[in-house]
């Protein structure tokens, strides 16, 4: 995680964003993982979207726990704070950190250790609570940093590099979301960036909870034949439910969708997300459908895109009946009781 | 029986002895806050299981004319109304006292004790004659046997039905049967003329300006007060009703004037790892956070506070500590976590901690231990037990200074980011060891990376022996500087010069304030020092090195409190003796003088033969 500065190189020509920002101006620190990594291309994908939201590099707070995915936080958006947590805890800290100030844009990225071992309570909870922040977890089957052991999601029968074969059922971050409440889920792979800055700038955009599961293959120790999260394999069985898109309240929907198969889904903002199902057959606002879709185990086929959106949940500030004045702008003489108040507590321990 | 005793007035003890959830601690309270309401001092202790509904439970009420602070140690009026406890009740009762029990099914054999008087009230049935449903029953037995003790002891009734009436004040419907169940048992005692005149209450003048209060209530109140707005919890006993305080009261005066909507939030996680967690990223965030726990929850919390400790992120823990090791005795007290929040999590950790000795202290030190984390940038725990958090003692009013305003520590605004070149985050500008934060949010310049890996004091990740050296060597050197900040040691000297002295933390100082005036009496002098935070103030040291034997007293068994003297000052070994109880009662003065005076003869003995 050492922070090597990025080398900038300005072009004149780079296109800028509503606030005159370029592409650039969202990178963070030089990437110290492996090359090809699929982490990067998802820092990739979010300083994208971010950038092509126009949001404010430093109204965003990027929080994480421990693990190679953790470690990208640090890669984009150097204008940003960033928490780089402890392991399998950056949903509590964000939770807290939301709460203190509401006005932030906050996105966690995790792992599948991070996330479906270590942290699945966290996670869980905070699906509950429908914090409102967007949650990604770099998909990969196996813990990178200590090299090559398998992870809670690496399927039946994925070999190891070291050629142990897994016997385990995966645990599905997309189904456990259904299961516990989740308001948004989807799931992307690392290798369509396309597909994955749309799905950011929706889940960015969603009030409430956001949950991205991104495969992301680890080229070190889960990307040889036989592992079911290599590029190769994600490839071969990859498949498109729902495309989702985030579009600004002022932008005109450009893409023409048949009307059979787009859904717009109005946001609190005035934007909306639209939805363009590539399986006429497939509700994304249904649970039980989705659920029965993704845990199909009569094929390989991984189901990516927007699995499920409900824009109906209280998100956590709602359910907490805070203010939209952050609670760390309050000025003190608003928080104080004051004196007299004190007195009249007082009369009732007597 | 003996009658040749004399009358005790405004100084003895009343035991309740019951069934959990049978609706008794309302009774005990009220026959407490009568006996407050009529000038007399008291002190209030609960003595319950770690259950809901049926195992035995007590309340023991202490008449202290003199005002003193903890228990006595004896049982003078023992009111016995839980069967399967008899035997115990009738073991503690002292010499010469009463046993009230219910007669409705006659106990002959508790006339074997000749040293105490029984009485037998059969308010079972009495309350069955009176009441129809099998709830009130039981609930107006309770109403009962205060109407009893109210005879026995002499009380104002017109204050008992005031304080009725109080309490009902919503249910007024139920006023009516409760004074008449009070009548039943205060008739029975007149009619019958079972009145010894042994203990009686006598009017005074010692509780006005005075609030009967439990710690938690207060430490929550007190965190309204600080400005605290955000606080995540997991349910513990003996800690829950701290969280409740806090809730209550913001509820109250923390709402919006127009919206009503929240100047604060209160969340349930869903373990103290999450607890520990939300507040940290709230105080990361900017808001003043906390999070109340136990023992238990201190050791799940663990691994955030040495993450906040090495980030450098302020926020407050309230321990309120009951029996360990493990589950232990939930609603049993202790000292036992006075090594853990020193020293909590792993790697080179140290910490502030205070050590509040009653309610009153609970509220003004809670608002400290706020102004102390975010001052120096760093987890403050706020030590209270069980005995101080969830029984009522008798306190001063709660004061607040009216010109109080939150030391929020350095947080570097966007203004000033714009003064300096580059914004580093864990540079000692000052020299004074406390770096700049900034908050989330505020501006571009002040962005830094959070990390619980290793950092120089730019805020980048490094492995560079030097460079992380220099970070965890200021870290030590700020936590030393702390000291002279937090609340300084009380030192109480004896009426002559003396070699003797006693030190002690938090909840045992009524028990020994009251042993060394007991020992005073009897020629033997001896200096008192509480302590009240650490890091240990110099005075500390130097009160210890001033004196020849120094008696450490705590409530633990293992001694944490005079290891914790040894490791953190230069105290000599030799001078240290260590007194300890640990059974997880409320401490009691007897057992702290008698501890004493056994030391104390032995090493003037010692002398003479040496």
């Amino acid at each position: 995680m050492t922070s090597f500065i990025k080398p900038r190189i300005s072009r004149k020509s780079a296109p800028k964003n509503k606030i005159g920002l370029t592409r650039q101006d969202y990178d963070g620190t030089m990437s110290t993982l492996c090359a090809g990594c699929g982490h990067d291309s998802v820092t990739a994908a979010l300083a994208r979207a971010f950038f092509e939201l126009s949001i404010k590099p430093h109204k965003v707070a990027k929080i994480s726990g421990i693990g190679c995915s953790s470690k990208t936080t640090s890669y984009l958006l150097k204008e940003a704070h960033g928490a780089n947590t402890v392991h399998g805890r950056m949903p509590s800290f964000a939770t807290g950190a939301m709460a203190a100030n509401t006005s932030l844009t906050y996105f966690g990225v995790s792992g599948d250790g991070d996330s479906l071992s270590i942290g699945i309570g966290q996670m869980i909870h905070a699906m509950r609570r429908n914090a409102n922040m967007l949650y990604v977890l770099e998909n990969n089957g196996v813990y990178g940093l200590t090299k090559g052991q398998f992870s809670a999601s690496a399927d039946i029968g994925s070999v190891a590099k070291k050629g142990t074969v897994n016997d385990q059922p995966p645990i599905d971050p997309c189904a456990l979301g259904l299961s516990v409440g989740a308001s948004f889920i989807a799931r992307s792979f690392s290798g369509d960036r396309e597909q994955l800055v749309k799905l950011i700038r929706a889940g960015l955009m969603h009030k409430g909870f956001a949950l991205i599961d991104v495969i992301s293959p680890c080229v070190s120790f889960n990307d040889h034949k036989g592992s079911t999260k290599s590029y190769e394999h994600t490839y071969k069985y990859y498949s498109k439910l729902v495309h989702a898109d985030y579009i600004p309240p002022a932008e005109e929907i450009k893409a023409a969708y048949d009307v059979g198969e787009s859904m717009p889904i109005v946001l609190h903002d005035g934007g909306e997300i639209i939805l363009r199902k590539l399986d006429p057959s497939y509700d994304p606002s249904d649970r039980s459908s989705a659920f029965s879709k993704i845990t199909n185990n009569n094929t390989k086929e991984i189901a990516t895109g927007l699995i499920y959106i409900n824009k109906n949940l209280s998100d956590m500030a709602e359910q907490n009946n805070l203010q939209e004045r952050p609670l760390n702008q309050i000025p003190y003489k608003e928080l104080n009781p004051g004196l007299d108040n004190l007195k009249e507590i007082q009369k009732s321990f007597r | 029986m003996t009658d040749n005793q004399s009358i005790k007035i405004n100084d003895f003890v009343i035991k309740i002895g019951t069934v959990n959830g049978t609706g008794s601690a309302s009774a005990n309270e009220l026959l407490m806050k009568a006996i407050f309401r009529m000038g007399v001092p008291v002190v209030g202790k609960n003595i319950f299981p770690s259950n809901i509904q049926g195992l035995p439970t007590w309340y023991e009420i202490r008449v202290t004319g003199e005002g003193h602070a903890g228990r006595s140690g004896d049982v003078n009026i023992m009111v016995s109304m839980n069967p399967e406890s008899y035997e115990r009740d009738l073991d503690s009762i002292s010499i010469g006292g009463i046993l009230i029990y219910d007669s409705t099914w006659p106990r002959p054999h508790f006339m074997n004790r000749a040293d105490i008087t029984v009485i037998g009230i059969p308010l079972s049935s009495l309350c069955n004659a009176e009441f129809e449903v099998a709830r009130s029953r039981i609930l107006m037995k309770n109403m009962a046997y205060v109407g009893a003790v109210a005879a026995i002891i002499g009380l104002d009734m017109s204050i008992i039905y005031n304080l009725i009436n109080e309490t009902f004040e919503k249910k007024r419907k139920l006023i009516p049967a409760n004074i008449k169940a009070v009548g039943l048992g205060f008739n029975y005692i007149e009619e019958n003329k079972l009145n010894n005149k042994k203990f009686l209450v006598k009017s005074l003048d010692r509780t006005s300006n005075k609030i009967m209060i439990d710690g938690n209530t207060a430490a929550g109140l007190g965190a309204v007060y600080a400005g605290a707005t955000f606080g995540s919890w997991y349910p513990i006993t003996p800690s829950t009703s701290l969280m409740d305080s806090f809730s209550k009261y913001c509820n109250l005066y923390r709402k919006h004037p127009k919206t009503n909507e929240n100047l604060y939030c209160i969340i349930q996680a869903e373990d103290e790892l999450s607890a520990a967690g939300m507040a940290m990223g709230a105080a990361w965030n900017g808001a003043r956070a906390f999070t109340p726990t136990s023992g238990a929850g201190i050791s799940l919390m663990s691994e955030f506070i040495g993450f906040a400790y090495y980030a450098e992120v302020g926020l407050v823990y309230f321990d309120i500590q009951r029996v360990g090791p493990s589950t232990g005795m939930p609603t049993r007290t202790q000292q036992c976590d006075i090594n853990i929040t020193a020293y909590a999590s792993h790697g080179d950790t140290k910490h502030i901690v205070l050590y509040p000795a009653d309610p009153g202290e609970c509220f003004t030190m809670a608002a400290q231990a706020f102004d102390l984390a975010e001052r120096f940038q760093t987890p403050v725990f706020f030590l209270s037990d069980l005995d101080i958090g969830m029984n009522d003692w008798m306190v001063d009013d709660l004061e607040w200074n009216e010109n109080y305003e939150p030391d929020r520590g350095k947080i570097m605004t966007s203004k000033q980011l714009a003064d300096i070149e580059e914004y580093s985050r864990y540079l000692d500008i000052d020299g004074d060891y406390i770096p700049y934060r900034t908050l989330p949010g505020t501006d571009p310049k002040g962005a830094y990376f959070l990390r619980g890996s290793g950092h120089n004091k730019y805020g980048k990740y490094t492995e560079i022996s030097s460079e992380y050296k220099e970070v965890v060597d200021r870290l030590l050197l700020k936590w030393k500087s702390a000291a002279p900040f937090t609340p300084q040691p009380i030192i109480s000297k004896s009426l002559k010069k003396t070699n003797y002295a006693v030190v002690a933390i938090g909840s045992s100082d009524g028990a020994v304030r009251e042993a060394c005036i007991n020992l005073e009496k009897q020629g033997i002098y001896i200096d008192y020092m509480r302590i009240r935070s650490f890091p240990f103030a110099d005075s500390v040291e130097d009160f210890i090195i001033d004196h020849d034997f120094v008696f450490i007293i705590e409530q633990n068994r293992d001694a944490q409190l005079m290891n914790l003297l040894l490791t953190e000052t230069n105290a000599p070994r030799e001078k240290l003796v260590s007194i300890k109880y640990y059974a997880g009662q409320p401490l009691d003065y007897k057992f702290v003088h008698d501890a004493l005076f056994k030391e104390i003869m032995a090493n003037q003995k010692n002398k003479k033969t040496a």
